[in-house]
């Protein structure tokens, strides 16, 4: 993710998937490539599915990454794991909150109110709290190799026990969500009746953001590392 | 057969220093006996459903728990007694000992909450007694699972009383959330095959959390 090249190539495809997915006029039965169908029960609020599913789908990934980078961290003892599993951990933060935002958001518009405790919405709760442990244990343990032993451990526990309320729990329960399994399409949440536009749109989103995310990963891993040298220097004088 | 009575060893060990304090005993009576008489204040003679009332139980055994099970981990740390157990022992062993301590005083103090919430609070009436003391048994079993490896992190922490509950919680919530449902179905009167699915879940989580936790302890505990 290093060069101008990269920056403006995302730049332009997320600015043109934004301007897409905004766009595009919705219509009953779509014949041309550039109009999306009317998806029953959700019309023009479909629309969030180029935003919301990519922030939940990075808040998710960078919890895997919190815990893979902390695997690494306890098989090597190299405090840049615990760099790279800190910053995923904090991104994941920013994005589940972003989630949760505008899941409610637009909650609030389709079934009426803002929080009603949807097995969904019950899941990304458990998500942020977990994000929010994570960084109130590490701000309590003053050791740097400590801390990042306690939590990675912290890390995987949760890690083990989560995929019980992301992902099997939303998909037994019935719920209001689309994709949940009172849904009629019953699949996973991509694939209810979009069409083949549609899909690409949602597709190239997903990669957009991302990217996106690799990019502000890499930024944040980098002036960890320098923080880490900064603190090494200082404490050889 | 060594490592048995080791573990026997680490047990009893916790268990006659338990006795001679009794501080996580003492604190802990005390806390139920507080929290069910300000339940009994806020219910008065409010007629509650059984569904609210199932609930509550269950925050009472949360947070009991979540105030004496880190005892046996903070007391090493506060003694300064956690070197001597390292150079005595292995990791598993000390993990296996502390969590057969914390599931025989999870199992105690839930004897006597539950007593006391059915004697107390006569809305309270198991309908399926099958279904909610085995609930009852693998919900306890299943906190003492979780509480033990999180009592061992935090006790290398900073904050540790208030950091407890801040970090169980998220863990302990897919548990919480089915044992939640059993003791409901219970106070329904269903069938036993009603609440199996509940019953999977709880030994599943169970099992994973103990080959989680005898994985990941031995970097916990060795500094």
């Amino acid at each position: 993710m290093k060069g101008k090249f990269w920056k403006i190539f995302l730049g332009v495809w997320l600015s043109i998937v934004i301007i897409v997915g905004m766009s595009l006029p919705m219509v009953p039965s779509p014949q041309s490539f550039f109009e999306f169908p009317i998806i029953p029960g959700l019309e023009e609020k479909a629309r969030i599915i180029f935003f919301h599913v990519p922030t939940a789908w990075i808040a998710v990934i960078a919890f895997l990454m919190a815990m893979v980078n902390g695997i690494q961290y306890l098989r090597k003892n190299d405090l840049e794991y615990d760099i790279r599993s800190s910053s995923a951990a904090g991104l994941g933060l920013v994005f589940c909150v972003l989630a949760t935002v505008t899941g409610a958001i637009w909650a609030k518009f389709n079934w009426g109110a803002y929080w009603n405790w949807d097995p969904r919405q019950t899941s990304i709760f458990v998500l942020m709290l977990i994000y929010g442990a994570y960084f109130a244990l590490r701000s309590a343990i003053d050791i740097d190799e400590k801390r990042a032993s306690l939590s990675a451990v912290y890390a995987i526990i949760a890690f083990v026990t989560v995929p019980f309320l992301v992902f099997i729990m939303p998909r037994m329960m019935t719920g209001l969500h689309p994709g949940s399994a009172s849904d009629d399409g019953a699949g996973p949440v991509v694939d209810f009746s979009m069409d083949t536009p549609m899909y690409i749109v949602f597709i190239s989103s997903l990669i957009g953001f991302t990217l996106l995310y690799l990019w502000m990963y890499e930024l944040r891993v980098r002036l960890g590392k320098i923080e880490l040298h900064y603190e090494s220097l200082r404490s050889h004088d | 057969m060594i490592y048995i009575q080791q573990t026997a060893a680490v047990f009893f060990k916790d268990f006659k220093s338990e006795l001679r304090t009794r501080y996580a005993i003492n604190a802990l009576v005390m806390f139920v006996i507080t929290t069910l008489s300000i339940i009994l204040f806020s219910i008065g003679g409010e007629r509650v459903s059984p569904d609210v009332l199932a609930g509550m139980l269950w925050v009472v055994i949360f947070f009991s728990a979540m105030s004496g099970l880190s005892r046996s981990f903070v007391s090493e740390e506060e003694r300064g007694t956690t070197m001597t157990l390292q150079l005595l022992t292995q990791p598993a062993i000390v993990y296996f000992g502390k969590l057969l301590f914390n599931i025989v005083l999870i199992f105690s103090i839930n004897t006597l909450v539950v007593t006391l919430y059915l004697l107390l609070i006569p809305l309270f009436v198991v309908q399926t007694t099958s279904i909610f003391l085995l609930t009852l048994v693998l919900g306890s079993f299943g906190l003492a699972c979780a509480s033990t490896i999180i009592a061992a992190i935090i006790a290398k922490a900073n904050s540790k009383g208030t950091l407890y509950p801040v970090l169980s919680f998220p863990i302990l919530l897919p548990l919480l959330m089915t044992v939640m449902n059993a003791t409901k179905l219970s106070l329904d009167g269903a069938p036993f095959a009603e609440a199996s699915g509940e019953f999977r879940v709880l030994v599943s989580y169970s099992v994973v959390l103990i080959a989680v936790s005898w994985v990941l302890f031995d970097y916990v505990w060795k500094d």
